[in-house]
């Protein structure tokens, strides 16, 4: 049952990262881009511990927490530069 | 027991795609960036939480130990997730001359703070951090 309901999620997540994919290449904006850059990170979370759980290894922990501070980080200095032209003043 | 565990990872799974692809379809179809920055936020809290906890349930049913720091993402993506939002919507605000113009009037005959800020805010400010602020030192 649980391999289902991964299969399902996996599919699912997959379609979400391809709506991203939309919005980031149609986004009128810069900061749509910027925003579909951050759900598109949060994707990619949900992806990884996927795999952790579809591997049953506790190792992908670790990545998908890197991958969700290095997002934020990103997602801020994109911010501030969009608002200073510059990100460490 | 085993086949309620099962169950219970199962719809948290189902739960947490659910979320994700709500908020990634609001993202994708909401009409204005405003509107948009409230689709994917669904996506950070809940989508995120339950597929956090089914990986919580699944581990501590297949190894037989409770691991708890799979709430250590959920907690940073839950302190991140405003700041991230009130990042893009300022940067939104400023960039965009329209929404500016949009703004509807505060009532207190004061502009938007987000716009002009006080006078004597930016006074006292003007000490402590000198030219850093003002346009003309940024090229240097």
């Amino acid at each position: 049952m649980i391999e289902t309901a991964a299969l399902v999620c996996i599919g699912a997540i997959a379609i979400a990262i391809g709506l991203n994919v939309y919005r980031l290449a149609l986004g009128p904006d810069i900061l749509d881009r910027v925003l579909a850059l951050d759900t598109m990170v949060i994707n990619a979370i949900a992806l990884i511990v996927m795999i952790g759980i579809w591997y049953a290894t506790d190792v992908y922990f670790e990545a998908a927490l890197l991958v969700a501070m290095v997002g934020f980080l990103s997602t801020v200095a994109f911010c501030k530069f969009v608002l200073r032209g510059n990100v460490i003043e | 027991m085993a086949f309620v565990i099962e169950l219970l990872t199962a719809a948290l799974l189902v739960v947490g795609a659910f979320f994700l692809l709500v908020g990634s379809i609001g993202l994708a179809k909401l009409p204005d960036m405003m509107r948009r920055l409230h689709g994917p936020t669904k996506a950070t809290t809940l989508g995120i939480g339950a597929i956090l906890v089914a990986s919580m349930i699944n581990a501590w049913a297949e190894r037989g130990f409770l691991s708890l720091h799979e709430l250590l993402i959920t907690i940073f993506l839950f302190l991140a997730a405003p700041i991230t939002a009130y990042m893009i919507a300022k940067a939104h605000i400023l960039h965009d001359r329209e929404t500016e113009e949009a703004l509807p009037p505060t009532g207190v005959g004061t502009p938007w703070m987000t716009l002009a800020p006080p006078e004597g805010g930016r006074e006292a400010e003007g000490g402590a951090e000198g030219g850093a602020g003002s346009p003309g030192s940024q090229g240097a």
